[in-house]
């Protein structure tokens, strides 16, 4: 068994208390986690700064060039772990073990976030928008329309606190490192894996590991976290998105109620899109905040819904080793029942058809864990409340409302993709601030473009663009 | 057997005696007309013994029924004051009561008595006799924060408080309002530097782990320490008093064991219905392990098992701290605490079990709301 201490700026740290990490199905120890306690991370974050400072010994570019090196390594090496060595198989398997996802959607995570490695020079010119990094290092500079610009940091480290349920929102912290800002993590307690992988391929390719700080913890980590970097992210529930909304420290990842959109335009032809439409409710086990949670359309609504029922309603739960495994296990004891009780008081709304009852139960209670079989439900108005529900598996309800009503009943959306040729409605589309990421045409809501922005630019987050006038001296020098 | 087991074994066999005593003349004072509280007496007609002839020492103590705190809400208060007692001077103090009636324990001496016992525990060096105190610890009608001043002054010293109001603290707490909670937190350390900064010559304190951790924050932020605040000797109690604490509190707030940082904190566990139980020194070497010994014959501290209230789990095993209180005004015959723990052996200083690694009872735990103290 694995024993993973805390990481204090790269230094390991041997906690008093430990937790340990067991497999869903078999109960068996799979490591042993130190736990920090919040005044750790509020000491160490008064010597935040030498973490940017260690950084800074390299240029942006080097850095970049150094993570495309570890990605490599996140990918395919064996890297130091705690008190052992961890295989990229082993990764995987310990991965899957306590989180209960299928191993191939693991292994497809891990490309995702190896993918962000090893492309960090373009994902970072698309989201500064080509500027010069160096401007980022130094904090002002010439852009090369021979423009003075000045990009303030607005702290030496990036903190997170994060999810245990989807390993691909890792990729959202990832450019801290080449931004020359460190990192300061709180790992799920499941999934403590993707963490102290890249901060270990990090210093094997040559990283300060004095940049990086994990604390496995408690809710007071978190707090203690949140509370002490300047700028920090954090993954939850509604509940969190509303407790940190318009903190301007904080960006909050809660849930997506990511939607599609048919156009009365296309809505006749709605099977051509079928496919787009069940991809986006069930791939990756339906976890993800970017899966789509409702599909909204003026008319076909009962047809399309049966439709998807058809293709995703049979799926079985099968084990974490199987490669057709569409299901991730609900690894806390109780979890998937009571996520259930919650699904079928909604299913008996008036206005409500559940389309995926006559493919067999849907809760599968295993011995140590259970699962939920997909469930597709269809909704007569936006006002049924089910229409506005999200859960961590694939659930998705479709629901009948007039275009010209949707924008304003379908509220916050993560991903909207809407499947329209209407340009007048693309228009309205792209006004509408509840939308985030916008996709226009039948592109499934997960299937995301790193080149873009993700609720929030990054870079926005952490620099501030601000005035800086030089005199025309020094101006001249800078050329 | 080796002398110094024989001689605990001894030790063990008197402190039981002295138990078995202590319990038979304590249910004898509180059952008796003449000396019982109304509450007790009346009571004692719902029972099917008599507690005056069939408790004869502490085992006994298992027939009664065991007690419920919601008996100490609501008056008249005067039915928890002992017949022979009724003319002295007479205190309240209250637990509980961030919504509806808090729970009520009138007391005329025990919180003296019982802070003079605690008071002989403190090593001079460090808890210096004439040394004054801050109380950084919740106000209102509380038992801690007149037991704190009763500590100081039986020691020659005076004690400063601060304004803590923990009831409101809760009420944030459930509205969701950090921001309020940490404002109100900064407040309480507010007051806390400035006393400690005004030359009062505070050299002994009584804090929470969570306000020993935001004040030494606090001084931080101004360039200090806790060294350069003159305290050298701190009593600290909550069930937030976990091993790994305790080390990052000794190792990184404090700057090392007392002997080389010069100050010395010692762990409590107590609350008004009990007093105050002593921990075992904590060390490094034992990984800072935390166990607590109630002051026997006054208070008994038993772990015992889940599933049975009378019965004790094996030394090491877990199970849920139950309180006997048997001093001469109050009587508290095993109650249930919200808390569980593993069952620790007895040792030279006290020869009777204690309980360690104290932490909310697991079946009530995510209920638990754990305040700026």
């Amino acid at each position: 068994m694995l024993e993973i201490p805390v990481i204090r700026w790269g230094k390991p740290y041997e906690s008093l208390e430990t937790t340990e990490v067991v497999h869903f199905n078999t109960g068996e120890s799979i490591a042993k986690v130190h736990s920090a306690n919040g005044g750790l991370v509020t000491r160490d974050m008064r010597t935040a700064s030498k973490s940017r400072d260690a950084l800074r010994q390299f240029s942006c570019a080097q850095l970049i060039e150094k993570i495309g090196q570890a990605a490599d390594l996140f990918e395919n090496g064996t890297l130091p772990l705690g008190d052992g060595t961890q295989s990229p198989d082993e990764f995987v398997r310990h991965q899957s073990a306590s989180t209960g996802l299928p191993e191939h959607m693991c292994r497809s995570n891990m490309t995702k976030n190896s993918f962000v490695m090893r492309n960090m020079t373009e994902i970072l010119q698309c989201l500064t928008r080509g500027l010069d990094l160096d401007i980022l290092t130094r904090g002002y500079g010439m852009e090369n329309r021979g423009v003075v610009v000045s990009y303030q940091a607005q702290t030496p480290v990036l903190g997170a606190v994060l999810p245990s349920n989807s390993p691909g929102v890792h990729t959202l912290w990832l450019p801290a490192i080449p931004l020359q800002m460190g990192l300061v993590l709180k790992p799920g307690s499941q999934e403590p894996w993707t963490a102290y992988r890249v901060a270990s391929a990090y210093k094997e390719v040559g990283i300060p590991p004095e940049a990086v700080s994990l604390y496995p913890g408690g809710h007071d980590v978190g707090s203690a976290l949140m509370d002490s970097c300047p700028r920090s992210m954090i993954f939850g529930s509604q509940n969190t998105v509303d407790q940190f909304s318009g903190n301007p420290r904080v960006q909050v990842h809660g849930p997506g109620f990511s939607k599609v959109f048919l156009g009365d335009d296309c809505v006749d032809n709605w099977e051509q899109y079928l496919d787009m439409m069940v991809e986006s409710v069930y791939i990756n086990g339906g976890r993800s905040c970017i899966n789509a949670s409702a599909i909204y359309a003026s008319r076909h609504t009962l047809e399309i819904a049966q439709a998807i029922a058809e293709k995703i309603g049979p799926k079985e739960a099968l084990g974490p080793e199987d490669e057709n495994a569409g299901l991730a296990a609900f690894t806390v004891p109780g979890m998937g029942k009571a996520v259930w009780d919650m699904v079928k008081e909604d299913l008996k709304a008036d206005g409500v058809t559940d389309c995926t009852e006559k493919y067999g139960d849907r809760l599968v209670e295993k011995e140590r864990c259970s699962y939920l079989r997909p469930v597709v439900a269809h909704a007569e108005s936006p006002q049924c409340p089910i229409a506005s529900k999200e859960f961590m598996f694939p659930f998705a309800t479709v629901v009948k409302c007039p275009q010209e009503e949707m924008l304003k009943a379908a509220g916050p959306t993560l991903v909207g993709s809407a499947i329209t040729e209407d340009q007048a409605w693309i228009g309205q589309l792209t006004d509408a601030t509840s939308i985030d990421r916008l996709n226009i045409g039948p592109i499934p809501t997960n299937r995301l473009n790193w080149l873009q922005p993700h609720e929030g630019n990054i870079i926005d987050f952490l620099f501030r663009s601000r005035a800086y006038q030089m005199s025309e001296a020094r101006v001249a020098a800078l050329v | 057997m080796s002398t110094i087991e024989s001689n605990l074994q001894s030790a063990i066999s008197t402190a039981r005696e002295r138990l078995d005593q202590h319990a038979y003349e304590m249910v004898q004072r509180h059952f008796h007309e003449s000396t019982g509280c109304p509450f007790w007496l009346e009571k004692k007609t719902s029972f099917n013994f008599d507690p005056l002839t069939e408790v004869k020492n502490y085992d006994d103590m298992k027939k009664f029924p065991l007690f419920e705190d919601d008996w100490l809400r609501g008056g008249p208060v005067e039915r928890w004051k002992m017949n022979d007692m009724k003319d002295q001077p007479t205190y309240v103090f209250e637990t509980g009561g961030t919504t509806g009636v808090p729970k009520s324990r009138v007391v005329v001496n025990d919180f003296r008595d019982d802070y003079e016992i605690f008071s002989d525990t403190l090593p001079d060096q460090y808890f210096p006799r004439g040394g004054n105190w801050l109380m950084l610890g919740p106000s209102g009608p509380r038992r801690l924060r007149l037991a704190v001043e009763h500590l100081a002054q039986h020691r020659g010293g005076i004690s400063f408080c601060i304004d803590l109001d923990p009831r409101w603290v809760v009420k944030l707490l459930k509205k969701g309002q950090m921001d309020q909670v940490k404002e109100y937190k900064k407040h309480c350390i507010d007051q806390a530097i400035t006393i400690l900064t005004a030359n009062h010559n505070i050299k002994c304190m009584f804090a929470t782990p969570k306000l020993i951790e935001s004040l030494c924050e606090g001084l931080d932020e101004r360039g200090m320490t806790m060294t350069d605040t003159g305290i050298t000797g701190i009593f600290s109690g909550g069930t937030e008093f976990t091993p790994q604490w305790t080390r990052f509190c000794v190792e990184e707030l404090f700057g090392g064991p007392a002997e080389e940082s010069g100050i010395f904190m010692t762990p409590t566990y107590g609350n008004t219905l009990m007093g105050l139980a002593c921990s075992k020194p904590v060390t490094a070497a034992e990984k800072y392990k935390i166990s607590y010994y109630a002051p026997q014959p006054r208070a008994v501290t038993e772990v015992v098992s889940f599933d049975d209230y009378n019965t004790p789990v094996a030394y090491g095993e877990t199970g849920r701290v139950k309180l006997t209180t048997l001093t001469p005004e109050f009587f508290v015959p095993g109650f249930m605490e919200r808390d569980e723990g593993e069952r620790e052996m007895p040792f030279e200083t006290y020869p009777w079990d204690g309980v360690s690694g104290v932490r909310p009872f697991h079946e009530i735990a995510s209920g638990t709301t754990v305040g700026v103290y």
